[in-house]
């Protein structure tokens, strides 16, 4: 039998892209087998099948030690960002959209230039000054802080968005009496709406994922998750069920979200480059 | 249609306000405080010595090592990466079945937080816990990536490729798909091998895409933290201390304000060259073509 040239090279491609989301998702499994398994089937050597779910390694993190606190801090603070950040890029970004403003062409420069910097260079003022302003180890602080980097990124991202809807509509609700705050409120939000949606959905766990300025400006009340993820590493050992049970839930912000608004959040995620 | 510009301030004005707070003020800060000796320990407070704390930063051996590992860092990512992903993006340019599944798996690893990555690489490759030491032993090799120093770095550039090839093909895969088809048709009527196709089509017409990609991914890798701070803290000895990592060591070991404040300033500094650099680099480079 003659295989076609098109079926062969649809076989090497599905066995290249199996081969991908294998090496993708494998650590993910792992991490998840792990999470299942209790501390003396840990150590008896891999096991990539267990049987069993050890489901000790979820409850007790979060029902009985520090690790339930922590996962609200996370969500209170990732929700209070994006909120705070949606509020302030909605306004601004229909300003930047509709009206000359001097600079505005460099939103995007503006916007990379604030990624791209390595986060540590930024540790040292804001630990002296939130120290100083009592806004360590507080929620509102990283709710604030957070800001520098989704900020920009959010206006970034709604500009493109707010750009597509026409002009003419906010110049026909104006004569109709609206001010420019009704119109935003009444024409632009809920045109722009699935546009908001995703840029929410992005700060949201771009929020939640951070990392450094959590750990550096926290110490007990107001730790994140992921902050915690680092005290599982201690000299006297490191109770590895636990610590992967809690990577697993760091994890699914990202997969439920992605599940949800899987193009539209490919697109943010890599800055625009995939659109469809 | 008239709009009074105070109103189109107060739109603008919660926004800029709050970016000077905190992206402003801090860096006038890192500025203000570059020039002190200032250190938590000392009884003396704030010291002014001018210039002095740079002039300790260039001959900063271990400073200027972190500097060179984090630049080879980048670039061997990024050389592994950029052709990795233009190859697997190639490749899967036919329409096929389940290329949106494909593309979700991708973007798993980019919207996962970067701590939780570092922690999943810590159980592969744990002497105790991971498949990877146990499976190396069973073949021969000794793998201990807190010990080893060669292995270290290994690691963490596997663990960089495994985290950002994704992005680098999602970014390909798109950049693919907008090319125009004529020139493809054309070299096809001429006889052209794959090879020559996509020497003499596809990369010079992706041109600006990879530049674009490479561009991110270099000033990414450059200041990667999270991932290898928790996978391996900088260790074994200095074998991963990037540049990031050696500023928070620096900064949460030694508490000297002052000298963090100049590394971070010059850190900043670099980074703005770098990035200045690589723009006009790669505006120059897309005027010719």
């Amino acid at each position: 039998m003659k295989i076609s040239k098109k079926g062969l090279r649809l076989f090497f491609i599905y066995v290249l892209c199996i081969l991908i989301a294998i090496a993708t998702l494998f650590p993910i499994y792992w991490t998840f087998i792990i999470s299942a398994q209790s501390k003396l089937e840990i150590f008896s050597g891999p096991n990539f099948f267990p049987s069993t779910f050890h489901s000790e390694n979820y409850t007790r993190p979060f029902l009985q030690d520090v690790y339930g606190r922590y996962l609200a801090n996370s969500l209170i603070v990732a929700t209070g960002n994006t909120l705070l950040v949606i509020v302030l890029a909605v306004m601004s970004t229909y300003a930047f959209s509709r009206f000359q403003i001097p600079g505005s062409s460099n939103i995007f420069f503006w916007t990379i230039t604030n990624r791209m910097a390595p986060a540590a260079v930024f540790i040292v003022p804001f630990f002296l000054i939130f120290s100083r302003l009592g806004l360590r180890d507080t929620r509102i602080g990283l709710i604030i802080l957070y800001c520098i980097f989704n900020l920009p990124f959010a206006i970034w991202l709604l500009k493109g968005m707010m750009d597509s809807i026409p002009k003419e509509l906010d110049e026909a609700a104006m004569i109709d009496g609206c001010s420019i705050w009704g119109v935003l409120v009444r024409v632009i939000i809920p045109l722009a709406k699935p546009g908001i949606m995703v840029t929410a959905i992005l700060t949201w766990i771009f929020a939640w994922n951070e990392y450094l300025f959590a750990s550096i400006l926290t110490n007990v009340k107001a730790r994140t998750i992921t902050t915690g993820l680092i005290e599982f590493v201690t000299v006297i050992g490191t109770n590895w069920g636990e610590m992967a049970a809690v990577s697993m839930v760091c994890l699914i912000p990202a997969v439920v979200f992605i599940g949800i608004a899987q193009q539209h959040i490919i697109t943010g995620l890599t800055f625009g480059a995939v659109k469809d | 249609m008239r709009v009074k510009k105070t109103q189109v301030w107060g739109l603008i004005s919660p926004t800029l306000i709050l970016m000077i707070l905190i992206g402003v003020i801090p860096v006038i800060y890192v500025i203000y405080l570059s020039v002190f000796k200032y250190s938590v320990f000392s009884k003396t407070g704030m010291v002014y010595v001018g210039f002095d704390n740079f002039r300790k930063l260039v001959f900063d051996a271990s400073f200027l090592k972190s500097l060179s590992l984090g630049l080879t860092f980048v670039a061997i990512c990024c050389l592994v990466e950029i052709p990795l992903g233009l190859l697997i993006a190639n490749v899967l340019t036919y329409e096929f079945k389940g290329k949106g599944v494909f593309r979700t798996i991708m973007a798993l690893p980019l919207a996962m937080a970067p701590v939780s990555i570092g922690s999943m690489w810590v159980l592969l490759t744990n002497p105790d816990v991971g498949p990877l030491p146990y499976f190396l032993g069973k073949i021969g090799v000794d793998y201990n990536i807190g010990v080893n120093a060669t292995q270290a770095f290994a690691t963490t550039v596997f663990m960089d490729v495994w985290h950002w090839t994704p992005f680098v093909i999602l970014t390909f895969m798109a950049g693919l798909a907008s090319l125009p088809k004529d020139p493809y048709e054309a070299s096809l009527v001429d006889g052209a091998n794959r090879w020559q196709t996509f020497r003499y089509i596809t990369l010079p017409l992706l041109r600006p895409v990879i530049l674009t990609t490479l561009f991110i991914r270099i000033m990414d890798t450059f200041r990667v933290f999270d991932e290898v701070w928790m996978l391996t803290s900088g260790g074994p000895g200095t074998a991963t201390r990037f540049v990031s990592i050696h500023l928070v060591r620096e900064v949460l070991r030694s508490m000297n304000y002052g000298y963090s404040s100049a590394m971070s300033l010059f850190l900043l500094y670099l980074t703005i060259v770098i990035c200045w650099l690589l723009l006009t680099f790669i505006s120059i480079s897309q005027e010719e073509v």
